[in-house]
């Protein structure tokens, strides 16, 4: 398992990579790449800088993957978080699950980000034409993560 | 008791503060919130209930109910939006 929050840039290849690195008993790796848009509620964004709660952040993001592999047989999974200023189209978050079948590949994926979503403390302030905003959570990212229980 | 609080994000903004050491004679989060509340302005304005908050206590996040141990680090904060 790697849970990672940093400002740097990631590569998922590389994590993918290292991920497989040595084993032959993976079967199947899902991965989702989350991107700063340029476009939020209607408003173009310029930049977003994102905060966090350094030491709740790491252990609210390994509650997650504990979570997942209590769900499903998982072999391995990697969780980078980005923090600071990003730019339109830079790389926020990364999420990679590796299994032996794809189905508990495809699932763990998508509730670990549905969780993240919800429950890993980061906030995101936008830079838009009007001035500087807070994100506001969404009820729909609420939705997501119900579905799940 | 003592508690060591932090605010995050728009709430750390707005209270034009990052953290703070409180010694507190309450019980619960419920307790902690109308306390803090009864400093009036934004104080008041953020956590009367009209926008939405989260209470995280050494960093699990809590029910109102919930009672606070000595020394406990209190972070108040807005719903996630990170991802």
């Amino acid at each position: 398992m790697k849970i990672r929050v940093q400002s740097e840039a990631f590569d998922l290849g590389a994590e993918v990579d290292a991920m497989r690195a040595g084993r032959t008993d993976i079967g199947a790796i899902a991965s989702f790449v989350g991107l700063a848009r340029d476009l939020n509620e209607g408003s173009g964004v310029a930049a977003m800088t994102l905060e966090h709660y350094p030491g709740m952040t790491e252990k609210a993001l390994a509650a997650l993957v504990d979570e997942a592999n209590s769900r499903w047989t998982l072999l391995d999974v990697s969780v980078i978080h980005r923090v600071g200023r990003l730019l339109p189209g830079d790389p926020i978050v990364l999420v990679a699950v590796a299994s032996s079948h794809r189905g508990e590949a495809f699932a763990a994926c998508e509730f670990i980000m549905d969780f993240l979503k919800t429950r890993a403390p980061f906030w995101k302030k936008e830079e838009t034409p009007q001035g500087e905003r807070w994100v506001e959570a969404r009820t729909s990212d609420d939705a997501a993560a119900e579905r799940w229980r | 008791m003592k508690l060591h609080l932090l605010y995050f994000a728009r709430l750390r903004e707005r209270f034009g503060l990052a953290e703070e050491t409180l010694e507190f004679d309450g019980i619960t989060v419920a307790d902690l919130v109308a306390y803090l509340q009864a400093r009036g302005g934004v104080w008041a304005e953020e956590l009367d209930g009209s926008r939405s908050y989260r209470v995280a206590v050494n960093q699990d996040i809590v029910a109102f109910d919930v009672a606070l141990p000595d020394h406990a680090e209190v972070a108040i904060f807005p719903p996630v939006t990170g991802g």
